[in-house]
């Protein structure tokens, strides 16, 4: 199973993290910094695999971040790459040609897009159309409920006019 | 509207954390914004009580504390709207986790949410509850999960599966429960709830038996059927990742095979074609297509034996490792170690390339190929492939060496064909990565050189060429102080040349140059320093042209802030300069250290901690040292002569050889030295030569020692000068005073009893007691019966009592059967064992043993040992 996700930008700033396996605070902040200083200072030729405290992490750069998921010693990491390139396809298609900001300014969007894909550290959905059809389907029942909120607020301000 | 609630839109306060130029600002910015947050908290404020908690999440995501908002989370989910529970949701999985106790009060809003009438709403509930739920909530919710498994949404039906996996492995009781609706799920087909129920079957065959066996009989024929059409199914865009349908599918069904057929013909048989197929089909240009061979190589590997398919996929792996991508060639290398076990000499064909991957520049690659050639060594192969090793170790890296070292002196020792190879490769290791050698590793080397008498000069000489070059490398010097200690005079006459070697010429006062060397090195520690000591006043006897030398660097570390090296600079100053006429008996050769006790050692140093909390109320009336002895005694022990306690070298025999025990050893051997009074070994040692009653010249000895010392030493100046007085009666000698000048009046007198020797309290616990009657033999001197009585000291039967014990390699034991193995409770009742000891230097030294008992309380096993050293003189 896959216990966490780490995205970290190549300046070391955390962009998105998610835990399937129990960490406190403390044990979170020690990861995070442990594998940036590892993982971030790897050339660019060397394969995407790193051993890590009895499990693997495996880490694929886009761009200026790193996608990096951590997994037992006997699981498939030719696999994790794959799920990986799937969540950056999906994420791909939902912004448009994402970028680095796109995953800061909405970053409750990328958690929404994860959950889609992963729960308890296993693949949830193989196919890239299904996650984005129930995400726009849970994006437009928040769109009506704002548009709903608001003209019953209208409603009230013009009935208390 | 509260002023403090900041009017900010989320979007706003990341645009203020971005601007910030230095972390204090951010901090300020932050500091600011979680006042906000906490004041509408305390408002109750409900408008924004989302987009607060959408800040607070980016707030922690930078590693703030955000504790304060978990409430908040609470909050939202218990709210009406999908809005507020989406993103009260996500914050329960961003903000805690399973063990805070928060978590609990979430369980009823989390079981409404489940039986919503809005699937969107019960989809994040499945999420929740599948990413973070704790044992109880996992009992307490886990039959509305059972459930929706069967619910007509299939997005739920595939979230529910994954939920389940998290459930059945926080409480692996529930899986018989979810065994039938997985059963059902392996039929779907759509892809997502195939995909979560395959996993889910996975995880389920893991955490239960009955599980595996049932999915094996009724399910693996139809699994088998579904990658068949996986495999031959037509494009389907959805689904394809490189003109593969779905391989995160196939990867799947792949392992849950692997998992069904492990351990079973049958099951293993039917799935021999489809494995065929995939692992001749599968294309193997892209990453996805390489990732399902992958699988289907541990597949092929895992299950039941078919010589065929293991043929197949040794070649996957073969041509896995020559590929150019590094991301293939490590998992190749991982694959071959699994594949060791079912057929080496394949693997063993790849040896070459193998070792080119140890010196690839990925760090991952060189770790796993160096894991995957240590388990390729053999007895045939052992040379090449550590000279490959060895060669290599000279230009890694410095954070790979200390991997590299270990394994190379772990393949050195284990399949070395002969001592001076052996001694070779190591002497190459220390010099090249000696700080990175472990204690064991060049401890087990001077046993090995020590045990090696044509090659001492060899050694020696060797050490000092490596010497000159790697000075730098700890280990190696230590090494080299104790061999030139040791074998000094072989380095300087070039005794027992070997053809190989090249003639050198070393002077008695260039060997002395190294030891000078290795003390005045900074970068030498206290152990390095304290052997270094030990070595040179071995030298002063061996080289006495030095001698004057050796005694100005000796006391110039009178003076010494290291506790240590003082007290050695002060006892073996007072060695050389008073004691002319035993120094050379002192410092004889260390006799040859016996590798089965070292091996032994290191092999029983995990019993023997075992055994120290029922050891812990053994009392020793009659000097049973426990294992840490006086290792100072130890280190001047001559093993020659009468020098009855020290020969049997109670403490850690290493630190007892090397004389390295350091700081805990005046305390120690001065405690010993009280509690033993009348057999003090250094007393004893110190006596030789000198006639058997000393007081009265001793005394004036102490007299001139202690004033000799007090230039230099005020501190055991103290101490020495108001023991003076009882050194002439002898009754209660200050450990310090031994130390200094070892002079005490009263060694042992030899109880020459004639041929009846008294009886021997060997050991005595709180539970157990065991006394040794002698007798001997007539006619034969060197042989003594020993019959040895135990007695249960506590209100419990012993059962399966065992006696063991060990000799050193002077003597010889023979041990009788025990009258009976089982020794009646509160001395109702006595074993009796006849041991028959016979010692070849019958006269020179006395007999000496390690005891160690086995038995079983209540069926409980328990262990002591001890050590007997007070046998009467003698024997």
């Amino acid at each position: 199973m896959i216990h966490f996700v780490l995205l970290i930008s190549r300046q070391g700033k955390v962009r998105l993290t998610k835990w399937y396996s129990p960490y406190s605070q403390k044990e979170r902040t020690k990861v995070i910094r442990e594998l940036s200083g590892v993982i971030l200072t790897r050339g660019p030729k060397l394969c995407n695999f790193v051993e890590w405290r009895g499990y693997k992490v495996v880490y694929k750069r886009y761009a200026s971040l790193y996608f990096c998921m951590c997994i037992d010693q006997e699981d498939n990491e030719l696999e994790i790459l794959e799920i990986i390139h799937h969540y950056v396809e999906i994420l791909d298609r939902y912004f448009g040609s994402v970028c680095e900001l796109d995953l800061i300014f909405n970053f409750h969007k990328a958690y929404y897009i994860l959950d889609e894909l992963l729960i308890a550290g296993e693949l949830q959905e193989p196919s890239k159309k299904t996650v984005a059809r129930l995400i726009a389907a849970q994006d437009s029942l928040v769109e009506t409920a704002k548009e709903e909120a608001s003209s019953i607020s209208n409603i009230i301000a013009q009935a208390t006019k | 509207m509260n002023p403090f609630s900041s009017g900010t839109r989320l979007r706003d306060m990341i645009r203020a954390i971005r601007a910030c130029k230095t972390a204090a600002e951010e901090r300020a910015v932050v500091r600011k914004e979680c006042a906000a947050i906490r004041a509408a908290i305390n408002e109750n404020d409900q408008d924004y009580r989302h987009r607060n908690l959408a800040k607070l999440m980016f707030i922690h995501m930078l590693g703030y504390p955000t504790h304060f908002g978990q409430m908040e989370c609470l909050k939202l989910i218990a709210s009406a709207g999908f809005p507020e529970k989406r993103i009260g949701y996500l914050g329960l999985m961003l903000l805690l986790d399973e063990r805070q106790e928060v978590l609990m009060l979430v369980t009823n809003s989390l079981k409404q949410d489940l039986n919503h009438t809005n699937q969107y709403i019960v989809g994040l509930a499945l999420c929740a509850l599948g990413n973070i739920c704790s044992a109880e909530m996992a009992r307490d919710l886990a039959p509305e999960v059972e459930r929706l498994l069967q619910f007509r949404d299939p997005n739920i039906r595939k979230k529910a599966a994954l939920c389940s996996i998290r459930i059945i492995k926080k409480v692996p009781d529930l899986a018989e429960n979810f065994i039938n609706p997985t059963a059902s799920l392996l039929k779907e087909k759509h892809h997502g709830v195939l995909i979560t129920g395959v996993q889910l079957c996975t995880d389920l065959c893991k955490v239960s038996p009955e599980a595996l066996e049932f999915f094996r009989n009724k399910c693996t024929d139809g699994l088998v059927k579904t990658l068949r059409d996986m495999v031959n199914s037509p494009y389907a865009p959805e689904y394809d990742i490189a003109g593969i349908t779905d391989p995160f599918l196939h990867i799947r069904l792949l392992r849950l095979l692997r998992v069904l057929g492990q351990g079973d013909a049958d099951a293993s048989d039917s799935m021999n074609d489809i494995l065929a197929q995939v692992a001749t089909k599968t294309e193997s240009n892209k990453n996805a297509g390489n990732a399902i061979l992958y699988e289907c190589v541990e597949t092929i590997m895992s299950i039941e034996d078919n010589g065929g398919l293991r043929v197949l996929a040794i070649n996957i792996l073969g041509r896995f490792l020559s590929n150019r991508d590094n991301n293939i060639r490590y998992v190749a290398l991982n694959m071959l170690m699994k594949a060791i076990t079912v057929d080496t000499q394949a693997v063993q064909r790849h040896r070459a390339t193998i070792l080119e991957c140890v010196k690839d520049s990925d760090a991952s690659i060189r770790k796993r190929a160096l894991e995957l050639v240590y388990l390729l060594v053999n007895e045939s192969n052992v040379k090449p492939l550590t000279k490959e090793l060895v060669d290599y170790l000279e230009v890694s890296d410095q954070e790979f060496k200390g991997d590299l070292t270990a394994k190379i002196c772990s393949i050195v020792s284990k399949f070395s064909p002969e001592k001076i190879w052996y001694i070779d490769q190591m002497l190459k290791v220390l010099s090249e990565a000696g700080n990175f050698v472990k204690d064991e590793v060049w401890h087990a080397l001077v046993v090995v050189i020590s045990n090696a008498s044509d090659l001492h000069g060899y050694t020696v000489r060797a050490l000092y060429r490596a010497f000159q070059t790697s000075a730098e490398q700890e280990c190696l010097v230590r090494v080299a102080v104790w061999c030139i200690g040791e074998y000094g005079d072989l380095l300087v006459n070039n005794v027992g040349m070997l053809d190989i070697e090249d003639p050198i010429t070393v002077t008695e006062s260039d060997a002395v140059d190294v030891i000078e060397i290795a003390i005045k090195s900074h970068t030498s520690d206290l152990t390095t320093k304290a052997m270094a000591f030990v070595a040179l006043l071995k030298l002063s006897s061996r080289f006495p042209s030095c001698s004057e030398r050796i005694k100005d660097i000796i006391v110039h570390y009178k003076g010494s802030l290291v506790l240590e090296l003082q007290q050695r600079a002060i006892e073996f100053n007072s060695i050389i300069m008073k004691h002319q006429n035993i120094r050379s008996a002192l410092v004889e050769r260390m006799p040859v250290l016996d590798e089965a006790t070292f091996i032994g050692k290191r092999a029983g140093s995990i019993p023997a901690t075992v055994s120290t909390p029922t050891a812990g109320s053994i009392n020793m009336p009659n000097g049973i040292a426990k294992p840490s002895a006086a290792p100072l005694v130890d280190l001047l022990d001559l093993s020659s002569d009468d020098a009855p306690a020290p020969s049997s070298s109670g403490g850690d025999f290493l630190q007892d050889l090397l004389g390295v025990d350091l700081l805990s050893s005046s305390k120690t051997s001065g405690v010993n030295a009280v509690s033993q009074n009348g057999t003090d070994a250094l007393l004893d040692l110190l006596s030789i030569g000198s006639p058997p009653v000393q007081s009265s010249p001793s005394a004036h000895d102490i007299l001139s020692a202690s004033q000799d010392n007090k230039t230099s030493v005020s501190p055991l100046d103290g101490l020495s000068s108001p023991s003076y007085p009882n050194q002439s009666t002898s009754a209660g000698v200050t450990p310090v005073m031994d130390l200094l000048g070892g002079f005490a009046a009263d060694p042992p007198k030899p109880e020459d009893n004639g041929s009846a020797y008294p009886s021997l309290v060997a050991f005595e616990s709180s539970s157990l007691k065991i006394v040794f009657n002698f007798s001997k033999p007539p006619g034969n001197p060197q042989t003594t019966l020993v019959q040895a009585e135990f007695t249960n000291l506590s209100s419990d039967n012993y059962t399966d009592f065992v006696f063991q014990a060990a000799v050193p390699k002077f003597l010889q034991l023979h041990l009788d059967p025990a009258s009976s193995n089982t020794l009646p409770a509160s001395g109702n009742g006595v074993v009796t064992q006849s041991l028959k000891v016979t010692n070849s230097q019958h006269g020179k030294k006395s007999l000496v043993m390690r005891i160690r008992i086995a038995y079983k309380i209540n069926n409980k096993d328990v262990l002591e040992e001890g050590q007997v050293n007070n046998f009467p003189r003698g024997l």
